[in-house]
């Protein structure tokens, strides 16, 4: 039996290393995407006082600080039992969205883009962030920039710095916005909200219409049918800040629907010995492996799985191309993995357009910006949806505040299972008969990035490429072949 | 002329520290222009080979974030030692250990167990932990080892400047650019940032008395911040006097009081113990030296997790290192 080691390097220790089995035939038996990365967060955050929880969670993830900071914050809230004022929750939501926008088109632009602006079967060498520019024109290249640019800068004036903001309080935050500050943010939102139906046409133009990516869209090499997890509003439409979590079934009928505080009745975590990431599964289903269909508790999380749970998108625009998008992609549930990639954008429009909403919302430049806590803490569960699916942290304090007791379920914890599906479902079907084509390295790797995976928080590979190692060993150890896709 | 060589690696670290380069926005054009970028992880194809093949020096430069844990990662900077003129510990968790030296307060043991096996969402029933070798049907597979203790990356290479910060602004990194490209760098050893502490430079500087003096220690939830007023001033544990500036105060602007991710100031060793000296002083206690042990836990449990305040990046880095497991 032969076994192929695939290493993306770029992280020397791993943080995401695929290695794959053949069998006599030559055949791909088994593939798993091993995770050789853990720091301890629930450990070590024992004994800290619990009102740093947000400022020291933000370091689990330097992309996405922001959601371990909303998500930590609101735990807070849950903890000393105390409501935010109306004004404190607009401000942390409001920040929320411009990082969610600019999470989503960095991947747009940087990490998925090159995957099928450039096209899936282009050389790999345009397949970077250059070959974006260069299709897209530097005119949209430069707006890119500068739409990442106004959002970050929403981000610094609420949170201090876009990497690691520090804002949150238990009952509010920290800053109140000036009138001066709500101007920057509406021309941000607007600048937003026009970006990002460009990138929704050039989606159209360059995606929709090459009818390879279509066919990849649509076919069977990325689709599973699992269960779909996202936070909704009272009426059900996509909410990245607060709401239910919503769970439908491979058929798209609502299975559980609960508030974050009954996660333990919903969710439970298995452990292999072969990697350091466990792996969550629907407690009330249960684990029946890496398998998909009704039967198995696998579920998805992110973007595409929260278009699947909610019945819409709370702002007009992005309703209309969350519209467009399902009919296209003929109807509810929607299973292919690719199809992220065109949800994340519905979502990016949603987001900037909800910045807009809220930065004209004439509440968010009060100054009643916190509740101070008066009850004795004890137990507290918060969760946001993180741009990489469902995001939950539970404390647990003596009374003074001091962590006993840390849980955490990062976003792409929740995806494990799936994604280790996807990595094999691609191997078994382009390895055969002992032919490990060049192009794997390609499409195994559009396999994962589609999720936007955030490996132990960290493995954003910015340019848009992975480079990868690919070792081909026979059953004796000897290597026969090696692949490196540059 | 040959354009200067680059490296940037990265340890144990959370994306951060790339993250704020690409916060450089257009003058990472101005840097991609002058110098040639030998090792970049997270942007380019990196190969080992090539960098073992250079000769020693011929890098001008590397930049290593992350703090150290791993026997490859440790392998990897010793490898760019070798091959690099400078070496720059970039951002707080080269520099101090960072956040996670915080895990020095645990082990590999009490972790795994927390992790595996008791939060509330593990089922596990049969107590299986990641091991180093898997024997699966199909064939073996390896994890690489999870060390108990995080090291600074000058307790395992020999380091020429530090850029501090959590993560570290993109000013002071163009600023270090600029520098070394110019020629123009300090004293070995220097931190590239000023050496004075966030108290000189911060925005509340004149709502600070001259000597500060509290009598209760106030946690940030406990009453509504003042916007404008030295947090010392209204009780709150802020670690200004303790840390050395450069950050652009943007904690501090954002009406939250200083962690300290940028270390101390030159000459102080230990940070934590600096922090917790200037503590006992404010809160009106003369003479701190010649206080009884009990005098001194009663002035420590006025404070909530003392150590994991004051040590909050640099644990790691501290005299202590690591706390003592039984």
């Amino acid at each position: 039996m032969r076994k192929i080691t695939i290493d993306p390097i770029t992280r020397l220790e791993g943080h995401g290393k695929i290695e794959v089995f053949l069998n006599d035939e030559g055949n791909c038996e088994r593939a798993c995407l091993q995770i050789p990365e853990l720091r301890g967060f629930e450990k070590f955050s024992e004994g800290r006082a619990a009102e740093e929880m947000p400022r020291i969670t933000t370091m689990i993830c330097g992309v996405c600080p922001t959601a371990h900071h909303i998500a930590a914050t609101k735990t807070l809230d849950d903890l000393f039992k105390v409501e935010p004022t109306p004004a404190a929750k607009k401000i942390r939501e409001l920040m929320y969205n411009a990082f969610t926008a600019e999470d989503h088109i960095l991947h747009f632009v940087f990490l998925g883009g090159p995957d099928f602006i450039v096209g899936p079967t282009a050389p790999a060498a345009e397949r970077n962030v250059l070959g974006v520019i260069g299709k897209v024109g530097l005119e949209v290249g430069g707006k890119v920039i500068e739409m990442r640019k106004r959002m970050r800068n929403v981000m610094r004036i609420i949170g201090g710095k876009p990497v690691m903001p520090t804002c949150g309080l238990p009952g509010g935050v920290s800053k109140r916005i000036t009138e001066e500050e709500r101007r920057t943010i509406i021309e941000a939102g607007e600048y937003g909200v026009e970006f990002c139906q460009v990138a929704l046409g050039l989606f159209d133009d360059v995606v929709l219409k090459n009818k390879d990516y279509v066919d990849l869209i649509t076919g069977d090499v990325y689709a599973h049918k699992t269960y779909y997890m996202g936070l909704v509003d009272e009426n059900n439409k996509v909410n990245f800040y607060d709401g239910l979590i919503r769970v439908v079934d491979p058929e798209g009928k609502e299975y559980a629907k609960f508030k974050a505080q009954d996660y333990l009745d919903h969710i439970r975590e298995h452990v292999e010995p072969w990697t350091y990431v466990r792996f969550s599964y629907l407690k009330n289903v249960g684990w029946k492996g890496f398998i998909d269909g009704k039967e198995s508790g696998v579920y998805r999380v992110a973007p595409l799985a929260r278009l699947n749970a909610s019945d819409g998108m709370a702002t007009p625009l992005a309703q209309a191309a969350y519209d467009k998008m399902y009919s296209t992609l003929g109807g509810k549930p929607v299973h292919s993995t690719l199809a992220f990639h065109w949800a994340r954008l519905v979502e990016a429009l949603y987001a900037a357009e909800r910045v807009l909403e809220l930065a004209k919302d004439p509440e968010i430049t009060s100054d009643d910006i916190v509740n101070l806590p008066t009850e004795t803490p004890k137990e507290g569960v918060g969760v946001v949806e993180a741009p990489r699916g469902t995001l939950f942290h539970h404390y647990q304090t003596d009374e003074k505040g001091i962590l006993t007791k840390v849980n955490l379920i990062v976003a792409t914890q929740n995806n494990s299972a799936a994604i280790n599906m996807s990595v094999e479902k691609a191997a078994k079907a382009l390895i055969k008969n002992g032919d490990v084509p060049d192009g794997i390295l390609n499409m195994i790797e559009m396999a994962f990035r589609a999720y936007d995976p955030c490996h132990a928080c960290a493995t954003h590979s910015l340019p848009g490429r992975t480079p990868l190692e690919l070792s081909v060993f026979d059953s004796k150890g000897t290597l026969v072949k090696s692949l490196v896709r540059d | 002329m040959a354009k200067p060589k680059v490296a940037f690696y990265w340890c144990a670290s959370c994306g951060g520290c790339e993250e704020t380069v690409v916060d450089l926005n257009e003058d990472i054009l101005k840097v991609a222009d002058a110098v040639d970028i030998v090792l970049w992880p997270v942007a380019l194809d990196f190969k080992r080979k090539d960098i073992e093949a250079m000769k020693d020096g011929e890098i001008a430069v590397s930049f290593i974030n992350g703090a150290v844990r791993l026997e490859e990662q440790e392998e990897m900077v010793k490898l760019l030692r070798q091959k690099s003129q400078l070496v720059v510990a970039f951002g707080a968790c080269a520099h101090l250990g960072g956040i996670p030296g915080l895990g020095n307060f645990w082990d590999r043991d009490s972790i795994f167990q927390r992790v595996y096996t008791e939060v509330p969402t593990v089922d596990n029933p049969d107590k299986i932990f990641p091991q180093l070798k898997t024997k699966v049907k199909e064939g073996e597979l390896t994890l690489p080892e999870f060390y108990n203790t995080v090291k600074t990356l000058d307790q395992t290479i020999d380091v020429d400047y530090y850029l501090p910060g959590c993560p570290p602004p993109p000013d002071l990194i163009m600023a270090a650019v600029m520098a070394i490209l110019e020629g123009k760098l300090p004293e070995k050893g220097s931190v590239l940032a000023p050496n004075k502490a966030l108290c000189d430079t911060c925005p509340r500087a004149e709502s600070k008395p001259d000597k500060l003096a509290i009598d209760e220690v106030k946690r940030p939830w406990q009453i509504k911040m003042d916007p404008e007023k030295c947090f010392l001033a209204q009780g709150i544990i802020c670690m200004g006097p303790a840390t050395r500036t450069g950050c652009g105060e943007t904690c501090i602007k954002a009406n939250q009081p200083c962690r300290g991710c940028f270390g101390p100031l030159d000459g102080v060793v230990d940070q934590g113990a600096r922090a917790l000296s200037m503590v006992a002083s404010i809160l009106g206690v003369e003479g701190e030296e010649t206080m009884s042990e009990e005098e001194v836990k009663k002035l420590i449990d006025n404070i909530a997790d003392p150590a994991g305040t004051v040590y909050r990046f640099s644990l790691a880095s501290s005299l202590l290192r690591r706390k003592r497991m039984e």
